[in-house]
């Protein structure tokens, strides 16, 4: 979208997706001097897709990796220093906390995605599926 | 195929002689009919009598934009006004519009040129000519339609615009030959993609492009994304329209100057003397048989250069190379000679990239600042912003190294850069030289 005080509060991402009964989990903003990058976790990433190509915007799926640790201090430290000892670079990141149970989630774009998952994986931390992302 | 196998391949004496033929009869004619040219070739000492040779071409004065405009609107027409049949104009966006004229006479030898030039690029009787050029007082949309018209095909008088729907009727009508600018090529390539249509479902097998300056990896863009093969023609609302010369499918290398009708030559562009062969300058037209509107040496402010080795193809005609930019249109940044097509030749050699773009040019405390926006697309668009920055280095870095002039580079959001059903406005420039 272009980056001027208008083109998101008039709010035509949202708009598009809620007309399509598309429920966004969750959404960080990325700014170029030129342009605003939304980036948004959905609960029909497909439809979304399809609904906001339709709309003309361009439009890209990435692939990210849902984490589930503890909601208390040193949780976030703890997937870090994993990808630290394997020299995994975190690009983004969204968190929130869970409401239901006392969890918190994590939403990460590594640069290398296979290398993150194994380490996640070996040191027990648990990755969440995607129909448990959709369904927070 | 050779349209006109006895004109298309003269020997070069029997066409030359022939060339001298009409070139006497035209500086009589010219002399005779229009006041201006007469009095123009007083002033330079030359009479119609003082013609001998086709060296003696050069012999008599150019003929410039600001003659025509001087004359405006009907003022070197070369024949009574009831011979008129047809007149065209430029869009005249720099002050009153150029008028050409064309007599009965002048429609249809223009006729057989655009059959000479489809047939040069692979059409054939029986094509179904899908003419995207504008029609109008716009040369390219009558002319390719008289053509295609001569050539036997069947055309479809669609004019520019509504891609959309000129795509349900390349798919309806099973459109076979494609006729519109290179830039309009590529735009009907994207909303293919936006309609989900798959090129390779169409039955179009040839493009035929002309009315701008286009690069190589231009073509190579346009044949991959519409699965075709992409010919360049040219051609000037001044000396005729399209059909003064054209690519042949065989080598599409140069384009044969159909010289029966006209004498191209190439000077250069500061003192105007002619220049051999081979070298690059200013072409320069004189039209042979019109005789509504006929022009003797025309300055076109096109830059090419003659290449004259003998075509696969067969025709004897001498090959124009594809224009490379315009004595107009070459920015001057920081002292050096830049040619929009060479931006887009960078451009459109990195993956990815699209061919939308736009140059803009503004002076800052006496420096020539070039920026060149280039808009993301869905291939190169990525989430992480180091990405598209590594991305707009690169072209930075390779556009430098091409020109030796440094620019920057403003990744823009799709479908901002203003799209052209005719030609591209590549260059915005905000000096006040």
């Amino acid at each position: 979208m272009s980056d001027q005080p208008s083109a998101l509060s008039k709010g035509l991402y949202c708009s598009v997706l809620a007309e399509a009964g598309i429920n966004i989990r969750a959404l960080s903003l990325a700014a170029t001097t030129e342009f605003g990058i939304l980036r948004l976790i959905v609960n029909d990433t497909e439809k979304a897709k399809q609904v906001l190509k339709e709309k003309g915007f361009t439009v890209g799926k990435t692939e990210v990796i849902g984490v589930e640790v503890a909601d208390k201090p040193g949780g976030l430290a703890e997937i870090l220093n994993v990808m630290k000892a394997n020299s995994i670079n975190v690009e983004y990141m969204y968190a929130f906390v869970q409401k239901s149970a006392g969890n918190a989630v994590i939403i990460f774009r590594f640069d290398e995605l296979e290398k993150a998952i194994d380490a996640l994986q070996k040191t027990g931390i648990k990755i969440m599926k995607g129909e448990e992302i959709y369904s927070i | 195929m050779i349209w006109n196998e006895e004109f298309e391949t003269l020997p070069r004496e029997a066409l030359e002689a022939l060339q001298l033929k009409r070139l006497k009869n035209l500086v009589e004619r010219v002399y005779t009919a229009v006041p201006y040219y007469r009095k123009k070739m007083d002033e330079a000492g030359v009479k119609p009598a003082d013609i001998k040779a086709l060296a003696d071409l050069r012999k008599l004065p150019f003929t410039t934009k600001e003659d025509l405009r001087l004359n405006y609107p009907f003022g070197l027409f070369a024949v009574p006004f009831e011979k008129v049949v047809r007149i065209h104009a430029s869009s005249g966006t720099t002050g009153k519009p150029t008028v050409v004229g064309y007599t009965k006479n002048d429609i249809d030898a223009w006729a057989e040129l655009m059959a000479r030039t489809l047939s040069a690029g692979g059409a054939h009787a029986g094509d179904v000519v899908h003419n995207a050029y504008g029609y109008g007082l716009f040369t390219g949309g009558l002319g390719a339609h008289y053509g295609a018209e001569r050539l036997g095909a069947a055309v479809i008088p669609i004019s520019g615009g509504n891609s959309k729907r000129q795509i349900m009727l390349m798919q309806d009508f099973g459109s076979t030959v494609l006729m519109c600018t290179p830039s309009y090529a590529l735009n009907l390539a994207d909303v293919m993609k936006e309609m989900g249509v798959d090129p390779k479902s169409l039955k179009l097998r040839v493009g035929l492009f002309g009315a701008e300056p286009w690069s190589e990896n231009m073509r190579q863009e346009i044949e991959a994304r519409l699965n075709i093969k992409a010919i360049d023609i040219f051609g000037l609302s001044e000396v005729m329209g399209p059909g003064v010369a054209s690519e042949c499918i065989e080598e599409k290398h140069g384009l044969h100057v159909f010289e029966d009708y006209f004498i191209p030559e190439i000077v250069n562009p500061e003192t105007f003397e002619p220049v051999p062969h081979g070298e690059l300058g200013e072409l320069v037209f004189t039209t042979l048989t019109k005789e509504a509107f006929p022009v003797i040496r025309y300055r076109t402010k096109d830059l090419s250069r003659i290449i004259d080795a003998p075509c696969s193809c067969g025709r004897t005609f001498h090959r124009m190379q594809r224009i490379t930019g315009r004595t107009d249109d070459m920015l001057i940044i920081r002292g050096v000679n830049v040619f929009p097509s060479q931006i887009e030749h960078v451009l459109m050699s990195i993956e990815g990239v699209e061919p939308h773009y736009q140059i803009i040019v503004d002076r800052q405390a006496s420096l020539d600042i070039m920026e060149v926006q280039v808009e993301v697309s869905e291939t190169i668009f990525s989430d992480e912003i180091k990405v598209l920055e590594k991305l707009g280095r690169r072209i930075e870095r390779e556009i430098k190294d091409l020109l030796g002039v440094s620019c920057k580079i403003k990744l823009v959001e799709p479908r901002t850069i203003q799209r052209s059903e005719g030609k591209a406005k590549r260059v915005i420039d905000n000096r006040k030289l």
